[in-house]
């Protein structure tokens, strides 16, 4: 994998710190007017999503990271693992449970998810930003509800818990953000 | 600070956020028409300082056949073909004017200034752009001390600021990170920065341990309520200023910070020449153990010096950086016409 330098460095670039595959979020470069320059780089892990600053001088670098985010439809899961497909070549990848993580609730067959890859294996999977599920449990309105106000925890086809108004019944679909886990509207 | 500053500050606030280039956008500016104004305002209000203070205004080339031997300034480097130089002739962009100008104080010029371009290879950042403005004077006679007066003086007149506050390098250290500049070791040192994230920390020398700390923990909190100038640095430092003798000898350097960042640097100039053809030799040997590329000795300096440099002391103002703190943006792109992505 290519060795980035301090001038390569940049926003957006990928690159593995301490056997962690990150990106860079933001760079400072730093010098007194005669002294030695360093450049500030802050990177966000895939892994953790957290944020950490390292400092560089000339002559270091980074060992860049070989991470791609891929488009890809869900399958099926057996479980332990999450089956994924690259729509035009139909080559498929497994993603773990550390991949999935929280995703898992919002998996539905056949919706495309972003994969992020590292060295094209599955290290992290983002769901689609809206998902369309299908209200499988919730209790049942009371009588002359209307749509303003209260609202009740409603179990989707996925097994994601969310909050939705007290209209909405057993059996409906609605779209839900999955960035906020917020219910949006009936679909 | 002060007037100009405020006014200024609101005028800032109406400029547009990042630009968004759509089609071919990168013809504009990225200077206000008002941020414009003010550098010119601001070139007034110098001019008319040194006007009153009769210190002479100098230009000298930017083309020079010598650089500066300072390990952490390269200079761009160009070829001139031409009468006398059929073969094309090696020039280098000055990163200051201060060889020129010296030469110039060594015929008798008497105190001189100049604004100027300064060009630096590998600086570009958000407080760095590769060719920036200089404001540099010399003032026949003056130790760095008194020159420091002046600095404040043209900063109250320029920024309408109060008078600024001066620490020693080693008080600066001790105040701001704990450290003893002069009794700590460098093991110790590299404890203390090893909580900075630097990576390969071993790759650093003494001084470059002091830069990082002194960027990383100490400038930032330099030259809030007024601005701090820090002066007296250890010997290894010394650059182009004299050192004094005592324990631990000391450069008689000093640096001028204003809301976090670096504004000016000042010596009380080295005028010995057998000392400045050793320094450059210093340099140069250091250059070549660190696969620097190799660079002439400016011996038209040393015989200037030869000749008899007065006594004097010298310093070197960020013009750009100057513009950032008036017109209150930390980025540098803000306060020029066309930075380095848009030359």
């Amino acid at each position: 994998m290519a060795f980035y330098n301090l001038n390569q460095v940049k926003v957006g670039l990928k690159i593995m710190v301490g056997g962690d595959p990150c990106v860079i979020v933001g760079t400072d470069f730093v010098k007194p007017g005669k002294g030695q320059a360093f450049t500030k780089v802050k990177y966000k892990s895939y892994k953790t999503e957290r944020v950490n600053e390292k400092t560089i001088k000339a002559s270091d670098g980074f060992e860049g990271a070989d991470v791609m985010d891929k488009e890809m439809q869900y399958l099926y899961t057996d479980g332990g693992t999450w089956t994924f497909m690259d729509q035009d070549t139909y080559e498929q990848v497994e993603a773990d449970k550390n991949a999935v993580g929280d995703s898992q609730q919002w998996l539905k067959e056949e919706d495309v998810c972003t994969v992020t890859l590292l060295e094209g294996n599955p290290i992290v999977v983002t769901p689609p930003n809206f998902v369309f599920l299908e209200i499988t449990e919730t209790d049942p309105g009371v009588k002359g509800d209307t749509s303003s106000g209260g609202n009740k925890p409603a179990t989707t086809e996925t097994g994601a818990v969310v909050r939705v108004p007290l209209f909405v019944q057993q059996g409906e679909k609605i779209k839900i953000d999955t960035r906020t886990g917020d219910y949006v509207s009936r679909a | 600070m002060g007037t100009l500053h405020s006014k200024l500050r609101t005028q800032n606030s109406t400029e547009r956020g990042t630009v968004v280039i759509s089609g071919r956008d990168d013809w504009r500016p990225t200077a206000s028409m008002d941020v414009l104004r003010l550098r010119a305002e601001i070139l007034t209000r110098i001019r008319a300082f040194f006007a009153e203070r009769k210190v002479l205004e100098v230009e000298t080339p930017l083309l020079a056949s010598a650089p500066v031997t300072d390990l952490h300034l390269h200079a761009l480097s160009c070829h001139f073909r031409g009468p006398g130089a059929d073969e094309g002739r090696q020039l280098y962009l000055q990163t200051s004017p201060e060889f020129a100008m010296k030469r110039l104080l060594a015929a008798g010029s008497g105190p001189i200034y100049q604004i100027c371009r300064a060009v630096r290879d590998g600086e570009a950042g958000r407080r760095h752009n590769p060719e920036f403005t200089i404001l540099e004077w010399y003032r026949p006679c003056w130790d760095h001390y008194r020159l420091m007066d002046e600095v404040d003086e043209l900063l109250a007149a320029v920024l309408g600021c109060g008078s600024g506050e001066r620490l020693s390098y080693a008080a600066a250290f001790k105040r701001y990170a704990g450290v003893g500049v002069f009794d700590e070791t460098d093991a110790a040192l590299r404890l203390r920065i090893e909580d900075l994230g630097v990576s390969d920390i071993e790759g650093l020398s003494r001084d470059d341990l002091l830069d990082l700390i002194l960027t990383h923990v100490i400038e930032p909190k330099l030259g809030h309520s007024q601005p701090t100038f820090i002066h007296d640095y250890p010997a290894s430092q010394a650059s182009l200023a004299r050192v004094r003798d005592g324990d631990p000898p000391l450069a008689e350097r000093f640096e001028v910070f204003a809301e976090g960042v670096e504004l000016a640097n000042g010596y009380h100039e080295l005028v010995d020449p057998s000392e400045q053809r050793l320094r450059f030799e210093t340099d140069l040997e250091a250059r070549t153990s660190r696969g620097l590329p190799e660079v002439p000795i400016d011996e038209r300096l040393l015989a200037a010096l030869e000749h008899g440099l007065p006594g004097c002391a010298g310093v070197a103002l960020g013009i750009d950086r100057l513009l950032m703190l008036v017109s209150g943006t930390r980025n540098i792109a803000d306060v020029l016409t066309f930075p380095i992505d848009r030359a």
